[in-house]
């Protein structure tokens, strides 16, 4: 496959874990008081996945470039609303719809990307998120009058029966499918003791589709094109003078990364054929940064799982609610339950982003790598126990010359 | 004809004329230093060559075209290569990575989409980074994070990247600034082996005289913007105007 054998170990520890996704997030058996905390059910899976293949893009442009887009949330919106449309017009068929998805995203992203990679930082981050929210006040309300409707404004664009759909045939689903496989529906359901298992089409359609684009992204962070845009990072000053132009890496990466968040946006719309302009806000945008941070920038593993906690937040630590919380504290005297639930209330629930928020800035103060390196700091205890101090012959910086950090953002 | 001509080119930053009429003609496969007390343009005419800076009057021409209004990308590619007063590294990639890009600028211009295979496949490019490497004797280094470096690595280092993409001219901003003696005379050991071993134009900007005196085959004063003289080591050491604008008359 083109890889060395510590990408394709990392590349079958994903694809073990997206394949297994539905035992994996599973955990809890279904009457138990846990079973709220069980992620293993077909709409918050196929999130995973999909918002994993927004941040690996989003990465191939920050973490390798680091240019901070502050408007990727705009190519989610355009590939969705790409997808609506082909359904629209075409078939419910979500093949067509993905690809055009992808195109047209492409296609926007050089637009945005010509003008906003005239600059760098901060005025880059600054130049996307204003076409970000250019492009959402288009779609909730320029683009949606009586006389052109393109986005069908504050409703969001979805199909109606009067739609052509010329290609729709008798026998076929009316709804998303793949060549007559409904993606909302489940090819099994299985039932072992008191535990349930539910594997459903759309969420396996999202999963390889996600490995195939995560394949692709270790390749071209191996490549002589990653190495460059690592380069760009680094410094491009030498890499002027090193006779390579940096304007048109940065502008592949950009097109490269805005293609696959238009995907991801095809493939929302292929689970729920319905997009509206919420997804292209600037909160959009910026939970995209959240996870890739979150995960790691950077890495190549990172994002998908930044993607997977923050989605597993807002989905799971949402529900909990204040009865819920006393079932929890009900073992304590009354006073004191009554005093926990006080306490934790503003942290569950409507209140999850406090957590989230809480979260995040200790990974970021602790953890500056995010997950990947609290990973690597584990996995580093493990290796070293047993050994002695002084044992370790891998290389030990010279503490004389201490190298400048980093920075998480391009100057 | 040298390989390097310029001709009376001015530039004015406001109300200070950083350059005045210069002319240079730097020949072919010597070393051509460029010395003159601080404030004298050096670095201003060193950017006006790599385009950096447009000079306001005058021309630049390299091997018979002119660079003016080229990028530095498009200057390197002509085969002009440019060594920083502080090294300027890819300090975020390994030592070998940051030797294989000069090897795919040299070999694939100055873009080229090349985002599936890996860079370990491009068994060439590997070879002749690390054959460079060798040479400039930091092999032991070369899975090291370039940032780490001691600084006279990072000299090196910088000194291999433009080396390795064969260039006709290689311009050195003074190379020794700030460097510890054992270092400078390294220094100046690699650049006489560059000499020595390689077709190569050497123009070099400093201020050691050492340095000067031990490597250039001609030298170039410039004061205030202006050359002032333009003859070989033994002449300049003697000239009594060089003394007296440069070198002061205790030297």
């Amino acid at each position: 496959m083109g890889l060395n054998k510590s990408d394709m170990t990392l590349l079958i520890v994903v694809a073990i874990l997206a394949l297994g996704a539905p035992f994996i997030l599973n955990p809890f058996p279904v009457d138990s008081g846990m079973a709220q905390f069980n992620a293993g059910y077909p709409d918050l899976m196929q999130r995973f996945v999909i918002f994993g293949i927004l941040a690996i893009g989003f990465n191939i442009l920050f973490g390798l470039t680091g240019y901070l887009s502050f408007g990727h949330a705009a190519f989610l919106g355009v590939g969705s609303y790409a997808a609506v449309w082909m359904f629209k017009l075409l078939s419910y068929n979500v093949l067509p719809a993905i690809a055009l998805s992808v195109v047209v995203a492409g296609l926007f992203s050089v637009l945005i990307g010509y003008v906003s990679l005239r600059r760098s930082g901060i005025y880059f981050s600054i130049l996307t998120l204003a076409f970000a929210q250019m492009s959402f006040a288009l779609a909730y309300s320029v683009l949606s009058n009586p006389k052109f409707n393109l986005t069908n404004g504050e409703t969001g664009l979805q199909v109606y029966a009067g739609d052509p759909q010329i290609f729709h045939r008798e026998g076929l689903p009316d709804v998303p499918h793949l060549f007559g496989i409904a993606m909302r529906d489940n090819f099994l359901e299985l039932k072992m003791g008191g535990w349930e298992f539910t594997f459903n089409n759309g969420y396996y359609l999202c999963a390889i589709i996600m490995l195939v684009v995560f394949y692709l992204a270790i390749r071209l962070f191996r490549s002589p094109f990653g190495l460059m845009l690592r380069a760009v990072k680094s410094n491009q000053n030498r890499l002027n003078y090193t006779g390579l132009n940096p304007k048109p890496y940065t502008l592949a990466a950009f097109i490269i990364s805005g293609m696959y968040a238009g995907l991801a946006g095809g493939l929302l719309a292929s689970m729920d054929p319905l997009a509206g302009a919420e997804r292209m806000q600037w909160t959009a945008s910026g939970e995209i940064v959240l996870m890739t941070i979150l995960g790691g920038a950077g890495t190549l593993i990172g994002p998908v799982l930044g993607a997977g906690f923050i989605k597993y937040f807002e989905n799971i630590f949402s529900k909990i609610n204040d009865n819920v919380l006393h079932q929890w504290f009900a073992f304590m005297p009354d006073g004191m339950e009554d005093f926990m639930v006080f306490i934790v209330h503003p942290f569950v629930g409507k209140g999850w982003h406090l957590t989230l928020g809480i979260l995040f800035m200790l990974v970021v103060t602790f953890l500056p790598g995010g997950l990947v390196e609290g990973g690597q700091r584990i996995a580093n205890l493990f290796r070293n126990r047993g050994k002695k101090k002084g044992d370790d012959d891998s290389y030990k910086p010279d503490p004389e010359h201490h190298p400048k950090e980093t920075p998480h953002v391009a100057e | 004809m040298g390989i390097l001509e310029v001709k009376g080119v001015n530039k004015r930053f406001g109300g200070l004329q950083a350059l005045g009429d210069v002319n240079l003609s730097v020949e072919e496969n010597i070393v051509h230093a460029i010395i003159g007390p601080n404030g004298a343009g050096k670095s201003t005419l060193l950017n006006c060559l790599v385009g950096k800076l447009i000079p306001d009057t005058g021309s630049v021409t390299f091997d018979g075209q002119s660079v003016l209004g080229r990028t530095p990308y498009e200057i390197n590619q002509m085969g002009i290569s440019r060594v920083f007063q502080t090294p300027e590294i890819f300090g975020d990639l390994t030592v070998f990575e940051n030797m294989v890009i000069p090897a795919f600028a040299k070999r694939d211009g100055s873009f080229r989409m090349h985002a599936i295979e890996s860079v370990a496949a491009e068994k060439d490019i590997c070879m002749k980074a690390e054959q460079m490497l060798v040479e400039v004797n930091m092999q032991d280094k070369i899975q090291m994070h370039a940032a780490s470096l001691s600084r006279g690595d990072k000299r090196r280092l910088e000194m291999a990247m433009c080396l390795l993409q064969e260039p006709r001219l290689l311009l050195l901003d003074e190379p020794t600034a700030g460097m510890a003696r054992a270092d400078t005379n390294n220094t100046i050991d690699l650049l006489k082996e560059i000499k020595e071993q390689r077709d190569i134009t050497i123009c070099i900007i400093e201020h050691d005289m050492h340095v000067v005196f031990s490597l250039a085959d001609r030298i170039t004063v410039l004061a205030q913007g202006t050359p002032l003289v333009e003859d070989s080591p033994e002449n300049i050491r003697g000239n009594p105007k060089v003394r007296e604008a440069y070198l002061g008359e205790a030297a």
